[in-house]
Formats: structure tokens, sequence, C-alpha cells
């Protein structure tokens, strides 16, 4: 009863600063997110008030079971931001080939909706992927619960209002201007609260372990963790205009400012987009084909090796700027060299299949987990390429690096989370099994397709408008404008629409399939392989009182 | 083999150790890249021209921020014959170092914007702003209508170049004190333009969006886009001795 006040006196302060800062906000902007932050407290107090935060899970835990409402939350919400995210996909894809479709409004321009569309996939769908996972991990892997069940929920709940206020922002032109980190100050701040608390029951929840080992998925996790915190803190150095206000100015500026930009943009997608993603595939790769992973030893040089090598590749994002000659080279070489430990891990995944081929064919869920694993390798290959200067010289600028990109987001992180999802939602809701393991299949091909068209269009694209930039008649004269380079794009970006479409259509097709199977029905159809499940070992070691 | 696998052992039983070491792997890369720049001397060249943003500027700049216009545009030419005769002479260190933050950009979906200042006229601007494909029919552009209806709201521009002052900008205390008189004086077309002329060479003051009775966002965004690569004469001696030393590109 008495934590129930306290807790109700903590959301009654946080509604009255939020009531004080937006009375006081110098704009309409911050206002609104001020509003959003009261909104939240109020919810958080009726919550508490009612006693509706005092589950089970946390007054008198079963400790002999594993603590899965966070997990179960942020399953939901992977699956409900990776529609929206893909859906503003799809949107700005269109804009891009029916410009009317910006509506001539202020909110809807393609600048306010692009970093909607990269905040939403990666940081949303993405990131609540890599928190439930992680936590689905961390207990399974050291047989023991969550450590502070209560502050595990505050990292999921903190997290979504990280996403809001984000993406509000956005739409309100409350922005940086750095790609993937277009948070402002404040908003920095509360994600950098949220981050140090997830930190705190990841690390809680491994010195808890009953196992002696660490297993290698935590480390990939760790270091996630570990990276992006100090990634995200030296990137969001900013100065705010006002404390009542959403404007800021990073410390760095020019040369500085970019490298710093780049060297937290790259590893963006280093360590929150690979490092995470290959923990999920450490765990679920071995659990799905049912076989041990192929190579401890190789585990160990790869990992290490990635998380040194990749911190380095920051400048190839820079390459031809004003940023000096020597540290664009130092770039391009460590991003060459970044390729053996990036296939380690692809080698790792896939051998771990040796032995049990034969699942691609039947078991749909181990058949993602394959694309995802084949679509890193590619990704991981035509990433060093590019990083070569004379590679980069024609690809920087153009969508190349757009159908780069997402052959990485839609192939890699996109598939090995779908495959993860697929793998925990019968286990986290306790059913037999997954509505339909056809309807799998089915996601499985839409994607696929959909990102063939995707990736193909925009290296065609890529490659064109490159090549046409450069292009010098007889005459000793370019011969393209730049708007005729624009134009021949036009069928180009069509394609790529058509191919995000299939992509939308197949997590369609798998938001139904959760759905479904949450609410426990069963489709009727000829069964195919999935993974054994004995609900009976999914349990933490507990003490025996002595 | 086995003595790596045998000492690995201690790290994964150790989740401090653990956490130390994969802290320490990540960090030496950002060392060695990032910290040189702040103290080498040819990180950026000084060349003649460079000042901070006048108040106007800086405010048209908060609004290519807030649109996004990063998103599809560059600001950074790279040193090719193609670009270089496209775009104007290749973006220097120093045109960028005032930027808070730098607006290099990644995309070209349109042209480079580095050097677009005086090379079409404020009537040509407002109209492609208003709508890009009544002058350019191939354009994708979003229209920017709204900029054009909407007052100037740019808050307290003393505030903002005090903070500015702050993480660098060398503004005077006298550019700081004046910075709102200046914003209003800068997007006149008979203001008195002497003294901010004096305090920022080279600025342009006029009445940029075509309805003089009126300080809109498309006056500052406009003033912004014509002052864009104009403050460094690339072509002067000093700035192509400059040139002449940096290595590499």
């Amino acid at each position: 009863m008495e934590s129930a006040l306290k807790r109700s006196g903590l959301w009654l302060a946080g509604l009255l600063i939020a009531v004080l800062a937006c009375a006081a906000a110098v704009d309409t902007g911050f206002a609104i997110h001020m509003g959003i932050v009261g909104l939240a407290c109020i919810i958080g107090l009726i919550v508490t008030l009612r006693g509706l935060d005092l589950s089970r899970a946390i007054l008198s835990p079963d400790q002999g079971r594993y603590d899965d409402d966070v997990i179960r939350w942020g399953v939901i919400a992977t699956v409900f931001w990776g529609m929206a995210g893909f859906l503003v996909g799809l949107i700005i894809a269109l804009q891009l080939a029916l410009p009317v479709l910006n509506l001539g409004l202020e909110w809807t321009a393609f600048g306010r909706l692009r970093p909607l569309h990269t905040s939403a996939v990666i940081f949303a769908f993405g990131g609540n992927a890599l928190i439930a996972t992680s936590f689905y991990v961390v207990q399974r892997t050291c047989r023991a619960r969550l450590a502070f069940p209560g502050l595990a929920r505050f990292v999921f709940w903190g997290y979504q209002l990280f996403i809001v206020l984000a993406a509000t922002g956005y739409l309100l032109g409350i922005t940086q201007a750095k790609e993937y980190a277009e948070p402002e100050w404040y908003v920095d701040i509360w994600l950098t609260i949220v981050w140090v608390a997830y930190l705190a029951v990841f690390v809680g929840t491994i010195i808890k372990r009953t196992e002696p080992h660490i297993y290698v998925a935590n480390w990939f996790y760790l270091s996630f963790i570990i990276t992006v915190a100090m990634l995200h803190i030296v990137n969001n150095l900013n100065w705010p205009v006002s404390f009542v206000g959403s404007r800021s100015f990073p410390v760095f500026a020019g040369v500085q400012g970019a490298l710093v930009q780049w060297w937290y943009g790259h590893n963006a997608v280093g360590f929150f987009l690979t490092a995470g993603f290959l923990a999920m595939m450490y765990y679920f790769v071995p659990k799905q084909a049912e076989r041990p992973i192929f190579s401890y030893r190789l585990s160990i040089i790869h990992f290490w090796a990635l998380i040194f090598l990749y911190i380095w590749a920051g400048p190839h994002h820079l390459h031809y700027t004003a940023l000096p000659d020597w540290a664009q080279t130092l770039g391009m070489v460590f991003s060459v060299m970044l390729w053996m430990p990036s296939w380690g891990g692809m080698i790792n995944g896939l051998m771990t299949l040796n032995g049990a081929w034969d699942k691609v064919r039947t078991d749909p869920i181990i058949r993602m987990m394959v694309m995802a694993l084949a679509f890193y390798g590619m990704s991981t290959f035509e990433g060093p390429m590019m990083s070569i200067k004379s590679v980069n010289s024609l690809s920087h600028y153009t969508d190349w690096t757009i159908g780069h990109v997402h052959s990485g987001a839609l192939g890699w992180n996109g598939m090995i989370t779908f495959a993860c999802v697929y793998y925990m939602v019968p286990r986290l809701w306790a059913k037999p099994r997954l509505y339909s393991l056809r309807m799998v299949n089915w996601h499985f091909w839409l994607a696929t397709v959909g990102i063939v068209f995707y990736a193909s269009s925009m290296w065609v694209a890529g490659i064109t408008q490159g090549l046409m930039w450069r292009e010098y008649g007889a005459d000793g004269y370019l011969v393209n404008s730049f708007a005729e380079t624009v134009l021949a794009l036009k069928p180009m970006y069509f394609l790529r629409a058509f191919g995000g479409l299939l992509f939308l259509s197949g997590a369609v097709v798998m938001t139904v399939n959760v759905w479904r199977t949450i609410l426990g029905h069963q489709r009727d159809e000829a069964p195919m392989r999935d993974a054994a499940f004995d609900p009976a070992k999914d349990r933490p070691l507990v003490a025996v009182a002595a | 083999m086995t003595t790596i696998v045998e000492r690995h052992k201690k790290l994964e039983r150790n989740v401090t150790l653990l956490g130390l070491a994969a802290f320490a792997a990540v960090t030496v890369g950002g060392i060695v890249e990032i910290a040189p720049l702040f103290w080498i001397d040819n990180t950026i060249e000084k060349v003649e021209g460079m000042r901070p943003y006048t108040p106007l500027e800086q405010a048209g700049r908060d609004i290519y921020i807030r649109e996004g216009c990063y998103n599809c545009h560059s600001q950074m030419i790279r040193p090719f014959r193609d670009e270089v005769e496209r775009y104007g002479h290749y973006s220097l260190a120093a045109e960028s170092m005032y930027d808070h933050p730098f607006q290099w950009g990644s995309k070209r979906t349109g042209p480079d914007l580095a050097r677009v200042g005086n090379r079409y006229s404020d009537e040509w601007h407002v109209q492609h702003l208003k709508d890009p494909r009544s002058l350019v029919p191939e354009s994708i552009m979003p229209t920017y209508a709204h900029l054009a209806e909407h007052e100037l709201n740019a808050g307290d521009m003393t505030a903002e170049l005090r903070t500015l002052y702050q993480v660098g900008v060398p503004y005077s205390p006298d550019d700081i004190a004046k910075a709102n008189d200046d914003l209003k004086v800068q997007a006149q077309a008979d203001g008195d333009a002497t003294d901010l002329k004096k305090r920022y060479p080279k600025a342009q003051a006029r009445d940029f969006d075509g309805d003089p009775k009126r300080l809109t966002e498309m006056d500052a965004l406009v003033a912004y886009l014509q002052m864009l690569g104009t403050l460094v004469d690339v072509n002067a001696p000093a700035a192509q001795e400059a040139l002449a030393k940096e290595k590499g590109r």
C-alpha cells in the first residue's frame, strides 16, 4: 500500500512538472510534447490508483516461471510498430513516384515523414524486438528470472514514450537534422535514462544466473547495449536554446560534427542492427534447428573482431568530402576488413544447420532464418565493396545506398525478427502451436519477392543516376541536367514501391497469424515441421532451501 | 586455439570483465579517428570570408532543418570534374565550420545546394518552393506554399545566437544584443542595413519573398538559400593557396 502511495506521488510530481513546462513553453511543439508527457503521467496515475500495476509478477512472483509479461508486450509492440513503420515506408516510396501524395501539407511532406519511417523501423520495430528478445534470451540462457522486474516494466513503457515523442516530434518539425539521431535534447535525455535502466536489468539478470557461463548471445546483447549508450550520449551533446523549448544546437560543428554523426550513424547499424540481431540469431537459430551452434571458437573470434572493427568504419560515409583524407582511408580499410567478422557470423549461423538442412524444405521458420542470414551475408559483402573509395564515388548520394540499406534491413533485420516472433508467440502465450505455419510460408515468399523488387530496382536506379551525373558528351559538356536524371528514375521508384507493398502485405499476414495465435485459434491445415517445445523445461532453476 | 578458449572462460564467467573488455574494444576506433580532428591544424584550412550566419539566415536554416531538406539535398560538393562543373567549386571544410549541425547530407534526390546562393533569382526560389513543377516539370519535390503564408516566428534570436556563441560560433556581444532587430532589418526592402553589413560582410538585405508588407518563413528560407556558398571567394589567391596545401582530395 505504502509503495502504491509513493508511486502515485511520483506520477503526480511528473504531471506537475509536465504541466508547468507546458505552460512555460517557448514553442508549440515543446508544449504539445509536455502535454503528451502529462498524459502519460495521468495514465500511470490511474493505473497505480486502480492497483493494476501490482501484478502478481512483481508482488508475489511465481519463482518457478520466467518473467514474460514485458516480453509479451514487447512482441505486440514489435508487430504494431513494424506495421506502422512499413506503412510509412510505402507512403514515402510512393511520394517519390507521385509527388502529389505529399498533399501540400507541412506535416505530411517527405522531409518530415522520412525520419518517421527510419525511426519507426529501426528504433520502434527493431528496438522493441531487441528489448523483447533480449529479456527472453537472457532469462533462458541464465536460467534465472529478470532482475528488477519493476525496472523492466519501466524500460518497456519508457521506451514507448520515447518512440511517441520522437515520432510526433518529426511531424511537428522538431528535429536535430542528424540522420537516425533526429530527436531533440529532452527526448535524448529521456532515452538515456531508459537505456541505463535497460543495462541494469540486463546485467542484473546475468549476475543472478544459475549457469556458470554467459552464453554468446548475451555477449552480443551486452556489447550492443553498452555501445549504443556511448554513441547516443556523445552524438547528442547539445546545448538547448531554452530549457522550456525544443530547439538545441550540437556542440560539434562542420567536419567534427560530420564525423561524430557518422561514427554514430554507422554504429547504429553496427551495434543496433547487427550486434543485437546477431544475438537473436545465436539463440533462436540453434533452438529452431535443434542443433548446437556450429563453432564456439568462431563465435569468440568473430565477436571480438566485429565489435572492435565496426567502430572504425564510420568515415566511409564521408568519402571525398572535406573530412581529412587520412580519416577517409582509415575508414575504408577497416570497412573492408569488417567483411570477415561479418561473414564469421553468417557462417556460424548457416553451418549450425549442418545435418539439418532438410528443415529448410520442411520448416518455414528455419527458411526465414536462412534467408535472413543469406541477406546478412549479401549486404555485409556489398557494404565493404561500397566503402571502397572508387566505388563510393559512383554510389554515394544515389539510391544504391538506399537499396543496400534495405537489403540489410528488410532481409536481415526484418526476416530474423519475424522468425523470432513466430518462435516466441506460441511459447509466450502457452499455445500448442501457431495459428498457421502455412501463413508463415506465405509471409516468407511475399517478403522475399518484395525485397528482390526493392533491392534490384534501387541498384538499377542508383547506378543509372550515378552514371548519368558523370556522363560527358563528345563535345566535352555534361550530357544530363539534374532534372533529367530524376525523370529517368521514375519507373524504378514505382517498382520499389511495389516491392514495399509486397513486404507490407507479408507483415499483414504475420499480424493476422500472431493475432489469431494469441486468441488461441488454430487453422485447419496440413501440418509442417516446427521445433518441439516442452513447457515443463522452460523454467528457471530455483535454489532449493537447505 | 585451446589457450584462447581457456583464457576466454575468464571473461565468459564474469559479466564485469566482459562488459569492460567490450567497452574497451569499442572505444579505440573512435578515439583514434575523431579526437585528432580537434587539434590537427589541417582539419580546417583558414580561408577569407567565413562569418557566422545573420539572424535571418540562421532563422532560414532553422526552417531548412525543420522541414528535413537534408533528406534529399546535400551541401557537400566532391572534387570531381562533373560535380565541380555542375555545382561549382568543391566544398571546403571551413565553409561549414559554423554549421551546428553540419548539413552535408547523404542523398541527392534533389541537387546539391552548397553553392546555390545567387544562382537563381528570389522570384525563382519563391515560385519553385510554392510549386516546384511549375518551373521544373520533372521535379518530385513537395510543395512548400505554406512558407509564404506563415509569419516568421523565429522566437528570441538573441537567445539563439547566445546559445550558438556558447557552442563556439564567434558572435560579438553587439551581434547578440541586436539579433532581433537585425532579423527584421535584413528582410526589409527599404531598411538601413549599413550596420548589419559591417558586422556581417556580404550579407544581402532586401525583401526576399515578394511581399514587402510581411516577414514570412519564405523570407528567411530564401535568404538562407541565397547566401549558401557565397561567403568564400574560392578563386581568390589566398583561398587557392590554402587549397594547394590541402592534400589528398
